[in-house]
């Protein structure tokens, strides 16, 4: 099955600069697609995980529209041709 | 995003690092420090508490609210900057911590880089700065579980290495005081002897006190200086003990410190009114100089606003040159940046206008 990641824009550097990136793969969850993005491009999964595993604070991550905090977190389930966005909350000051 | 400007520093140009809460700047001059060229911003939109300059490169320890912090360096001043694969700085999984902020690098003279964090650890590097290593034997400290949170977090936020033995390292966590190893980290002991802790009934504990800042002669390492959370301390015999030497200041609450490059007795701090309005006193914003150890300090205002002006200077904001007459600068958290060429006594804007200052470091390019 394949999925897209939509890179946040400040992070897109670490994705040789694309804004989407399409996952194949075994993915039943958000968990094992991020997986599977971190192999593609390592330099993203610090910058929206901590090194405890859980996405950071003022991180947002959807699928198909859908905050997965509002689902079961990094365990969300994920279906064949799914977008997942990931994109910075609406925190600063 | 904003496009950064960049300065073209010469050898023995004065350089000031200057952290804020929204990026970081360098500011540049020649060794007469009458006029400065600004650099920056860089990492627009982190908030910079820690920078360091090692002689080759500029480090800086950003942390961006949504992606988290990281060590980061330039060899040109500022051009271009690292950006780690793999967040350089990281807790290890068994400690079940996660990194919030960094906020102190310290770089000795054989090149070991230690750098403080928040929540409190101190953090190791042997290969300049490539790779780190958490301090096990401050991180599994018996006191630590009862360290808590000051304003900033609960933050090791002052790292000391001894010019004189390599093994011996102070740092200060707010809030659970000063600690000393003598065994290059492998046991730590608090070394709190006659700081007073306002905030809890036992005012002398043997830890636990909010440590704001300490600072260490070089040419004379047994003399400190300390600001804390009430109480401005010196101590003659490495952190052993400290003594009251709050004389002739208009407030013993405060964050800044710097000492003379050359002179123990003179030290150089910003007094706050208190820990629950923790502006200048007076509205004047005054820097307070002792030239005998503490026995007096005085007030230094020539080119300091005297009215109106309720500035907060933070922990890291003050930062000392190693020229003759010395360089001493600060910044507020209403964005002004100060410099004095003549020791304290005079002072002028280098700038007016920045983020909120967080961190000032001098150094010479």
């Amino acid at each position: 099955m394949s999925v897209v990641v939509t890179i946040p824009g400040p992070l897109q550097e670490l994705a040789r600069n694309r804004r989407q990136v399409r996952i194949k793969g075994e993915v039943r969850s958000v968990s094992d697609a991020l997986s599977l993005l971190w192999n593609e491009c390592p330099g993203v999964r610090d910058r929206v995980l901590t090194e405890r595993g859980d996405v950071r604070q003022h991180i947002n991550i959807f699928v198909d529209g859908e905050s997965i905090r509002d689902i079961d977190g990094l365990s969300s389930a994920v279906r064949d041709g799914a977008e997942i966005v990931i994109l910075p909350a609406v925190s600063g000051g | 995003m904003p496009k950064a400007q960049h300065i073209k520093p010469k050898k023995g140009d004065v350089l000031l690092l200057t952290g804020t809460m929204k990026g970081a700047f360098i500011f540049r001059s020649n060794k007469r420090r009458s006029s400065w060229d600004m650099g920056g911003p860089y990492f627009p939109g982190s908030a910079v508490y820690a920078m360091a300059y090692d002689g080759k490169r500029v480090w800086a320890g950003p942390s961006s609210m949504h992606f988290g912090a990281l060590l980061r360096s330039s060899e040109n001043f500022g051009k271009t900057w690292t950006n780690p694969v793999e967040a350089n700085v990281k807790f290890p999984a068994q400690t079940d911590a996660a990194l919030k902020n960094i906020w102190q690098i310290a770089i000795g003279t054989d090149g070991t880089m230690y750098c403080g964090v928040e929540p409190a650890a101190l953090f190791k590097s042997t290969d300049g700065g490539e790779t780190w290593d958490l301090e096990e034997g401050l991180w599994n400290h018996p006191q630590r579980s009862k360290w808590v949170p000051g304003g900033g977090g609960l933050c090791l936020h002052t790292i000391l290495l001894d010019p004189e033995d390599r093994r011996r390292i102070c740092v200060a966590v707010s809030t659970a005081g000063f600690y000393v190893t003598d065994d290059g980290g492998a046991s730590w002991r608090p070394s709190n002897k006659g700081v007073r802790a306002e905030f809890l009934p036992d005012k002398h504990p043997e830890f636990g006190q909010c440590v704001h800042k300490v600072v260490q002669s070089k040419q004379q390492p047994d003399r400190m200086y300390l600001q804390n959370h009430w109480g401005l301390y010196r101590s003659d015999d490495r952190g052993l003990s400290w003594n009251d030497v709050a004389n002739g200041v208009p407030s013993d609450f405060g964050f800044a410190m710097g000492i003379h490059p050359r002179n123990p007795d003179t030290a150089w701090i910003v007094p706050l009114e208190a820990d629950m309005f923790r502006c200048t006193p007076e509205g004047k914003l005054r820097v307070y100089r002792t030239q005998n150890a503490g026995k007096k300090w005085q007030p230094m205002t020539k080119g300091l606003p005297q009215k109106d002006a309720y500035e907060t200077v933070i922990r890291d904001a003050m930062g000392v040159d190693p020229l003759d007459p010395v360089g001493v600068y600060f910044g507020t958290r209403s964005g002004k940046l100060f410099a004095s060429r003549d020791d304290g006594k005079s002072w002028s804007t280098v700038i007016d206008g920045l983020p909120p200052i967080v961190c000032v470091k001098a150094a010479i390019a």
